[in-house]
């Protein structure tokens, strides 16, 4: 019998019991709509953290303080250094850095930065300059407080209007957070751009003093990005400067933190043996992977969660292939001693049966995971402008081929394996008394 | 003389061990000619199935030999004697056997699509196999939906389509009326002497066995040499 008869007879064969086949489809449906949906809101939500993470910074960079000391239980105190630098608490900018609650950190100096560009694996130290603003306004408008967030090369915000900051540009840039046009009396976002606001610090000698910026860009709120404006090195430099205006010497030069570049092509072992190397030397070295890591491993132990039960669901449904095709023995006991009789071997009388197990499997999973399609765009198109309104560019539901391709060859494979044993007692029967059957 | 078609000697078939011991078969020799027609008679549970089925290479026997054209079937691995039986023999059951969800031209070339023959190969054959009994037009019809007559047509359709030297008919009127069923003997003995095909009925049908050439009693076991000199 040839490979294309044994199917042909095996899809045929499958539709002979029509509502015994369609309930058994249906509990394969169930599940694979389920495991398909699962897998697909998990890729949807960790790919869109994953677009989230280039607009908090990239990925071969590490964010490097000086390691606090923890007064646990068992030390006692740390003792007082006159030598360690500290910065005031507040003055960490942006979001996503480690910083203190309140309270003093200990600050790098030049030869804190000097010793970290020694150790090996480092790539390049950029100290992180430090701005705390005291106002944002525009047009002489209401003044309100803003942050100001450290722009990395590489990293990309998303944009509801404008364009990025331009980092080599020697005019102040920076890219406003959607939340403060209207406060500061924009029309939309298209009207932000190209505008030009005032911002306010207080220097070391207490004075308060202002500058302008260019807005080039309105930032959409993100799932995790920072809630700051984001300056190019121009506005940052100038600030900083205005900032340091008044320090006493040698006080001058104090970072909260800095930026290593190191090798992420290395691998993760390269990373984290950099990691302890800068923990020996008395940093805290942390990559984006950290601090995302936590939310990524969430998503993907509840995404693993729900697909225990889709795979319970599938092994159910699995235990009604067994009995179908067992019944689908029984009724052609007679059939399959005919076949045998006229020369059809064992081997062929299995194909027959299983295929017609991966037949129904097909069926199930390939219905499942078009409902599953369905249902996500439809909840998708209903929840986006509901409940999600202030998450734009959250895809909840994103079904990637390979997954898609994943659960339909799973759900066969786990169909052939119900169907191999009644297709083997169907292989094994006695041609004979199979034909005596009644 | 020449050497027969199948020759049989001190053929055994036990079913069951032990104190569950049944002997089908007790030693039967039996020689079988090309081209002629062999009724194989006795009441039921004289074994003349299960001599049948041995003959017919769809059981083994206990002991004893099946020669088939001087080649010791028992020799045979399970590949070949499924090629034997799907090129040499063809099979009349007393049941049909038909799909009955299938159409007429699905079953008639069951044969053909086991030994792997193309689709249009097997539609061509087919038709020709149903005209050969004038059934031709009932070709797309379901199964189920002929008479009993026109379904052991189909059967006997069947067990032409791969142009067998053998028939095995086992009680091939036993189903159908004595008008039909003599329709079917008619047929069955035509193929016999036009075309040469050798024919082995079972029975127990007297009238049936007396148009066969030969006719050998299965009694308890063993060929009943008496009644064979009877017949």
């Amino acid at each position: 019998m040839r490979t294309v008869d044994v199917v042909r007879s095996a899809f045929r064969n499958a539709f002979r019991s029509r509502l015994r086949t369609t309930l058994t489809v249906l509990a394969i449906v169930i599940g694979a709509f389920t495991l398909s949906l699962t897998n697909g809101i998990g890729a949807g939500i960790n790919g869109f953290v994953q677009s989230t993470v280039a607009g908090i910074g990239v990925d071969d960079v590490m964010t490097v303080t000086r390691t606090t000391e923890q007064a646990d239980l068992t030390s006692g105190p740390a003792e007082y250094d006159p030598d360690q630098a500290t910065t005031t608490g507040g003055g960490t900018p942006g979001q996503g850095m480690p910083g203190p609650g309140g309270g003093a950190v200990p600050a790098l100096t030049e030869a804190d930065v000097d010793t970290l560009a020694a150790i090996d694996g480092v790539l390049r130290v950029e100290p992180t300059e430090a701005v705390t603003l005291d106002y944002v306004q525009h047009d002489g408008g209401t003044r309100y407080q803003l942050a100001l967030s450290q722009f990395v090369p590489g990293m990309q915000v998303e944009l509801a209007a404008g364009d990025q900051v331009d980092l080599d540009a020697s005019d102040p840039q920076l890219v406003l957070p959607e939340s403060y046009l209207e406060p500061l009396g924009f029309a939309d976002a298209q009207h932000a751009v190209g505008a030009e606001v005032t911002l306010a610090l207080t220097d070391a000698a207490g004075t308060q003093v202002t500058s302008r910026a260019t807005v080039v860009g309105v930032a959409e709120p993100g799932l995790v990005s920072s809630s700051g404006a984001i300056p190019n090195d121009a506005l940052t430099s100038s600030l900083y400067a205005l900032q340091q205006v008044g320090a006493p010497a040698g006080q001058g030069d104090v970072y909260a933190s800095a930026s290593v570049w190191f090798d992420v092509d290395a691998g993760d072992e390269a990373t984290a043996a950099l990691q302890e190397r800068l923990a020996d030397a008395g940093y805290t070295g942390t990559t984006l992977e950290d601090q995302l890591g936590a939310v990524t491993s969430v998503i993907d132990t509840v995404v693993l969660v729900l697909n225990g039960f889709a795979v319970i669901a599938l092994l159910a449904a699995s235990i009604g292939i067994v009995n179908t095709l067992f019944m689908a023995v029984q009724e052609r006991t007679r059939e399959v001693g005919l076949m045998k009789a006229m020369g059809l071997s064992s081997a062929k009388v299995f194909a027959l049966f299983s295929i017609e197990a991966v037949v129904i499997g097909l069926l199930g999973s390939a219905l499942g995971v078009v409902g599953a399609v369905a249902v996500g765009q439809v909840s998708a198109a209903a929840l986006a402008s509901t409940v999600l309104a202030d998450l734009p560019g959250l895809t909840l539901v994103l079904f990637e081929p390979v997954t898609v391709g994943a659960v339909v060859l799973g759900v066969m494979a786990i169909a052939f394996l119900a169907g191999t044993l009644p297709a083997l007692r169907a292989a094994k029967a006695d041609p004979i008394a199979s034909l005596r059957y009644e | 003389m020449t050497t027969p078609l199948f020759s049989v000697r001190g053929l055994r078939k036990t079913y069951g061990t032990g104190s569950t011991a049944f002997d089908a078969l007790r030693g039967v020799d039996l020689d079988i000619h090309e081209g002629e027609s062999l009724a194989i008679v006795g009441k039921s549970g004289s074994g003349k199935s299960t001599l049948m089925h041995l003959l017919a290479l769809l059981d083994r026997p206990t002991a004893g030999s099946i020669t088939l054209e001087g080649a010791d079937t028992s020799r045979l691995s399970q590949k070949e004697l499924n090629t034997t039986r799907n090129r040499a023999f063809g099979f009349v059951f007393q049941q049909f056997f038909l799909n009955a969800s299938a159409s007429v031209l699905d079953n008639v070339t069951l044969p053909l699509t086991i030994a792997g023959v193309p689709g249009r190969e097997r539609t061509a054959r087919g038709l020709a196999a149903l005209a050969q009994l004038g059934i031709e037009d009932k070709a797309t019809n379901r199964a189920n939906d002929l008479s009993g007559g026109q379904k052991q047509r189909v059967v006997i359709s069947r067990a032409l389509i791969n142009r067998p030297r053998v028939i095995f008919a086992d009680e091939p009127t036993g189903n159908l009326d004595s008008v039909t069923g003599a329709t079917v003997e008619d047929i069955l003995f035509d193929l016999n002497s036009r075309q040469g095909i050798t024919l082995v009925v079972v029975t127990h049908d007297e009238e049936l066995a007396a148009r066969c050439d030969r006719s050998v009693f299965v009694r308890d076991g063993l060929v009943d040499t008496t009644a064979q000199v009877a017949a």
